[in-house]
């Protein structure tokens, strides 16, 4: 069996394996696997409006998923995506909220006002690692609940005591009525545009210019790096900014796209943490992201008509939507398998 | 490179199935239009209705269980099945899930969609102007459409009622207030519940916390133990999943000394099941708020075709919407005959409880 077909055969198997072990658990609870898989299909393709969701879905975890990815390409992990993500929804909302401005600004500065809030948020845990050696895990972990506490106050004292801030105006918004009629009404936004982007704009920066190069050479061996004349604390801190910038972005998408203000929360979004999942699924390269997050989001949002269609308990789905994800993750002993077989194959 | 090309290939696949997948959808499209025609044409007087949980979930032991048991009830006495063109909810994992829940519905043909607590108003207030021909009501908000029934709670009339229960028989002379998390919903419950006390003795001190959250046990466990040991003696909760903490705590202080003088007032539905630890109970009695009767009240109406869209309907003593639970024994009868009197004062409207707690009035 030759290497490219294993490539291609681990993800189909793995899928394949999570959707098997799925149906006997929901055949095993008293449910119709069948009944349940073409409800999931439906909710995901089913027609215009749950693929606009979808997609919807899908660009917030793409960008999560990137920072997390870039982050783990340089040598750091960051965990504060989910921090990163809160801070940049805030900071994109007050500026689409409290400004008004033609489109043509608005709209950009909102979604930029997100990425430096994330940005911004990223830098702290950096500059610690950098200066301090003080790790960054610890650090970005506990930067997320000060960022959820700090942004609720923040919503309260801005609201004057309420639980919501102000909608953003039209000139912020990343919704348009061209994506509304053409999904039947769903939440898409143009958001997945600049998702995809983002995606290029990583694969460019690593790949293609010298800061890449060094980003990635310091989270190879900082040791090396130092004895090849590179800035080890400058490459820590950038690392950790754009990284936060990415998750900042994915907050800007679910405050101007998805939902249009925010709200105080009683705890995570968990987009953040699923971005690690995302990241790893995909290798931590661009392209992987895409695939990874596309899978999430799919699953996601999908399972939502499980439910809805095919009489399948919350907690059943959500099982069955996890066994996937768990093969997926499991790529690798499939793998061992496959090349296993092949070589008995060639022995004989 | 193989593994670029490979991320490449499955991508294309994907897009491919997105897109095949859109082609698809444009005679399913059709077909469940027809489906819908047809089915609407056959069964024009058929009444559905549903709902959309919030994050809790109808196992909540809380408003969601309450307002499903509401719709259950309803079903029952029209003869409907759970399912299409009968009666159903779907759970909402997270706010994202607001829109598509409730827009599953409306397309599912349902004639009335509820959506269960203040976190969904937005979300109703979008699609109810997209769905016109569905008619929706919302609990604890309200929503400004031709096509959607807001229903609020008095809920500070019923807090008061738990206030002066508590003030009549702590012996300590303190009490506390443990809240979810600050809104407009809960300050209600606070309001009253402080009125309550202060109306039957001002001495009595009210211990007054918010968790911050709804669904952290472990808060409410550790702010129902400083509370217990500062010499509270009677809690109420106003804090949902939060407020389980509040009970396993008295229940372990009970169980560990029977003779412990700890009392729990539990919130939304009767929570004395919460309470039994042995042969005893924590449980002093529960603030009812029947968001059951609610929702059987606006479906019975809207099934006679007056459904109250675009209007506000406010439930409180006077409309059964809020009330105290049986106490099971746990307030003699002396007690409960003064709460009686403070209960008749509030219908008549000789006492009107304050909506807001001090200090935390709206800005406006």
């Amino acid at each position: 069996m030759s290497n490219r077909m294993i490539n291609i055969l681990v993800p189909v198997i793995s899928v394949i394996l999570g959707l098997l072990v799925g149906a006997i658990v929901m055949a095993v609870s008293g449910y119709d696997p069948i009944l349940g898989y073409t409800a999931l299909w439906n909710g995901i393709f089913g027609d215009s409006y749950a693929i606009g969701e979808t997609i919807r879905q899908i660009t917030p975890y793409i960008l999560a998923g990137l920072a997390v990815a870039f982050a783990f390409r340089t040598g750091l992990f960051n965990i504060g995506v989910e921090g990163q993500l809160i801070v940049g929804w805030f900071a994109a909302v007050y500026v689409g909220a409290a400004f008004d401005l033609p489109k043509v600004i608005h709209l950009p500065l909102s979604i930029l006002a997100g990425a430096a809030a994330g940005a911004l948020w990223a830098f702290l845990p950096g500059l610690l690692k950098a200066k301090m050696k003080i790790h960054e895990v610890i650090v970005t972990i506990m930067m997320n609940y000060i960022a959820l506490h700090v942004v609720n106050a923040l919503i309260k004292t801005w609201s004057g005591g309420g639980d919501k801030t102000e909608r953003i105006l039209d000139s912020a918004s990343l919704r348009s009525d061209f994506l509304a009629s053409l999904t039947d009404y769903s939440r898409l936004h143009y958001g997945i545009i600049i998702a995809l982007m983002m995606v290029v704009l990583m694969w460019f920066l690593l790949e293609k210019t010298t800061m890449g190069f060094e980003l990635k050479s310091v989270g190879f061996n900082e040791n090396a790096s130092e004895y090849g004349g590179m800035k080890i604390g400058k490459n820590i801190i950038l690392a950790m900014v754009i990284s936060g910038a990415f998750a900042g972005l994915a907050g800007a998408m679910e405050g101007l796209g998805t939902f249009g203000n925010m709200y105080t929360r009683g705890g995570f979004t968990g987009i953040g943490f699923d971005g690690i999942a995302v990241a790893l699924l995909g290798a931590n390269t661009p392209l992987g992201v895409i695939f990874g997050a596309v899978l999430f989001g799919s699953l996601k949002y999908g399972a939502l008509n499980m439910p809805n269609a095919a009489q399948i308990p919350e907690e059943i789905v959500q099982i069955v939507i996890a066994l996937v994800i768990f093969f997926v993750a499991c790529g690798y002993a499939i793998r061992l398998l496959l090349s296993k077989i092949s070589k008995k194959k060639e022995a004989k | 490179m193989a593994k670029r090309k490979f991320g490449l290939a499955l991508s294309v696949l994907l897009a491919a199935g997105t897109l095949l997948g859109a082609c698809g959808s444009g005679n399913d499209d059709a077909s469940k239009d027809n489906g819908k025609k047809e089915g609407s044409g056959e069964k024009t007087s058929e009444f559905s209705v549903a709902m959309v949980t919030d994050v809790g979930g109808i196992d909540d032991k809380s408003f969601n269980q309450s307002a499903w048991k509401g719709i259950q009830d309803f079903g029952k006495a029209n003869d409907m099945e759970k399912g299409d063109g009968g009666y159903d909810y779907l759970q909402s994992a997270g706010e994202e899930d607001y829109i598509p829940n409730l827009n599953a519905l409306a397309r599912r043909d349902f004639s009335l969609v509820f959506g269960v607590g203040f976190m969904m108003q937005d979300a109703m207030d979008e699609i109810a102007s997209q769905q016109k021909d569905t008619e929706f009501a919302i609990i604890d908000a309200v929503v400004d459409q031709p096509n959607a029934a807001s229903i609020l709670f008095k809920e500070q009339e019923g807090s008061y009622l738990a206030g002066v229960a508590a003030a009549l028989m702590t012996e300590s002379k303190k009490v506390g207030f443990v809240g979810g998390m600050e809104n407009e919903v809960i300050h209600r419950f606070e309001s009253g519940f402080v009125a309550g006390v202060k109306a039957v003795d001002p001495e009595i001190d009210v211990d007054v916390q918010y968790a911050g959250a709804f669904d952290k046990a472990e808060i409410g466990k550790t702010m129902a133990n400083r509370m217990y040991s500062s010499g509270v003696d009677i809690i109420f909760h106003a804090a949902g999943g939060t407020g389980n903490g509040v009970f396993s705590e008295a229940k372990e202080r009970k169980a560990a000394d029977a003779d412990a003088n700890v009392w729990v007032i539990g919130v939304d539905s009767d929570q004395y099941d919460e309470g039994a630890v042995g042969d005893t109970n924590v449980t002093l009695t529960s603030m009812l708020k029947r968001v059951d009767i609610a929702v059987e009240d606006i479906s019975k109406r809207a099934k006679e075709g007056k459904f109250p869209g675009g209007e506000t309907h406010v439930y409180g003593l006077s409309e059964d919407g809020v009330d105290l639970a049986d106490s099971r024994g746990a307030i003699p009868e002396d007690v409960m005959k003064k709460i009686e009197d403070y209960k008749e004062k509030i219908k008549s409207g000789e006492i009107e409880v304050p909506e807001y707690p001090e200090g935390k009035e709206p800005k406006k």
